[in-house]
């Protein structure tokens, strides 16, 4: 299981701010990009952050159990 | 007296005399007076900072009331900053306000940043975030940036001491996401997030505690969730003058007739609707409507001189804008565009 946190925007796309995925051996582009896919967040401009650390989105890692992905959009407002 | 008013903080052993002394001497920009800057201002005008500048060209409306908690009903129509800074005097008349009737650009940020110490973000638009941080970096001053989605709140402070900025977190501009009169927003929210912001500035300025430098602080005031993210600074990317000119400093758009771009190597690039008469078609032209340009870009080379032109020549310089965000360069605008030439090249036009 990892966790995935969601915020801003993009809470309101998943409709949560927080899930546990079950999975093994994924890497992180794939996921991400499943999860945009699955809840439509493709137009979306979005950083990542792996176990509270920003990374590339890119990377080329394989997520392990416990990790935790954080879905960063930035924000507008003021 | 001095002593008498700032007592309570000077007590606090993080604070002090000296402390005092530096809150004096400091200068703090604000950019921005809507909700985020409501909020900070009055706690850095009332703990003694020196000399705090406002600039925002708006003026008060009543839908900003609920938020902006600086502006009563009297004040709907002024701009914001005098009405903030006839307020913020009243509470404190021994510091300098200084107001700047007028928004932020890519030609004034520089010289404003250089006569200020810290720049405080409340404003409400991506794109002036990526100016400020740019701005920033050139004048070497700490940028303490807020930002807000609905009940959610941003906080972090870039370029300190050289740190991480704000191209380090979202790297680039490409997003669309709408501001606090779109989405709707709490007063407390930008309150809250506003207040964080002061409190930066103030740990900047006495030089105490862990500032959120390579942190990104997210709050949500719905249910007190709050999280911190780490970042580091992008080493590969390079803030310097000729990367803010490129990013900010727009050249004027080059105008030119039908006459002169024929002598050119050029590619004609008619942006009218397929259905707007007279259709015209040239050997060198082709038809892309401003409606669905930015999703045919890829039809198009960075490369190519295009020149473009639609019926009044008014379109074509919306279509130029997009061109330009996405990296054109080599473009040129029709002026007055069909209305200026169809008259005179009866036998290459065809009109159907």
């Amino acid at each position: 299981m990892i966790v995935v946190k969601y915020f801003g925007v993009i809470a309101e796309h998943t409709n949560s701010t927080e899930e546990q995925i079950g999975l093994s051996e994924l890497s992180l582009p794939d996921c991400v990009a499943a999860l945009m896919k699955k809840y439509s967040f493709e137009d979306v401009q979005f950083s990542i952050a792996l176990n509270q650390n920003l990374i590339d989105k890119s990377s080329d890692i394989v997520l392990r159990a416990n990790d935790e992905l954080a879905f960063l959009p930035p924000f507008a407002g003021g | 007296m001095i002593m008498e008013r700032y007592k309570k903080q000077i007590q606090l052993s993080q604070v002090g005399i000296s402390g005092q002394e530096e809150l004096e001497k400091a200068k703090v920009l604000i950019v921005g007076a809507g909700g985020l800057g409501c909020a900070a201002l009055p706690y850095l005008v009332a703990s003694g900072v020196g000399t705090v500048g406002i600039i925002d060209g708006d003026t008060v409306e009543m839908s900003n009331l609920h938020r902006q908690v600086l502006y009563s009903e009297n004040d709907i129509g002024r701009y914001k900053v005098k009405a903030a800074k006839a307020h913020l005097q009243a509470m404190n008349t021994t510091v300098t306000i200084q107001d700047y009737a007028y928004f932020l650009s890519a030609e004034n940020a520089l010289a404003l940043f250089a006569s200020y110490d810290c720049i405080v973000d409340a404003t409400d638009s991506i794109a002036l975030r990526y100016l400020i941080n740019d701005a920033c970096v050139l004048t070497n001053k700490p940028f303490v940036y807020g930002s807000i989605y609905k009940f959610e709140g941003q906080v972090s402070v870039f370029n300190y001491k050289n740190g991480p900025t704000y191209r380090c977190l979202f790297d680039k501009n490409e997003t669309k996401t709408p501001n606090c009169d779109a989405l709707g927003v709490l007063g407390t929210t930008v309150g809250f997030i506003g207040m964080l912001q002061a409190n930066e500035a103030l740990k900047v300025i006495l030089n105490i505690g862990d500032l959120l430098s390579g942190t990104l602080l997210i709050y949500d005031m719905l249910n007190h969730r709050q999280n911190k993210i780490q970042f580091t600074k992008n080493e590969q990317l390079v803030i310097d003058d000729a990367f803010y000119k490129a990013a900010h400093l727009k050249t004027r758009i080059h105008e030119t007739t039908f006459d002169e771009a024929r002598t050119k190597k050029t590619i004609f690039l008619d942006v009218r609707e397929f259905d707007t008469q007279p259709v015209i078609k040239l050997s060198n032209s082709i038809q892309i409507p401003l409606s669905i340009l930015e999703q045919k870009l890829d039809e198009l080379n960075k490369n190519q001189h295009y020149t473009i032109f639609c019926q009044r020549g008014k379109r074509s310089l919306k279509a130029i804008e997009i061109l330009r965000n996405n990296m054109f360069n080599h473009l040129a605008n029709v002026t007055n565009g069909v209305a200026s030439f169809k008259s005179h090249f009866k036998d290459e036009i065809h009109i159907y």
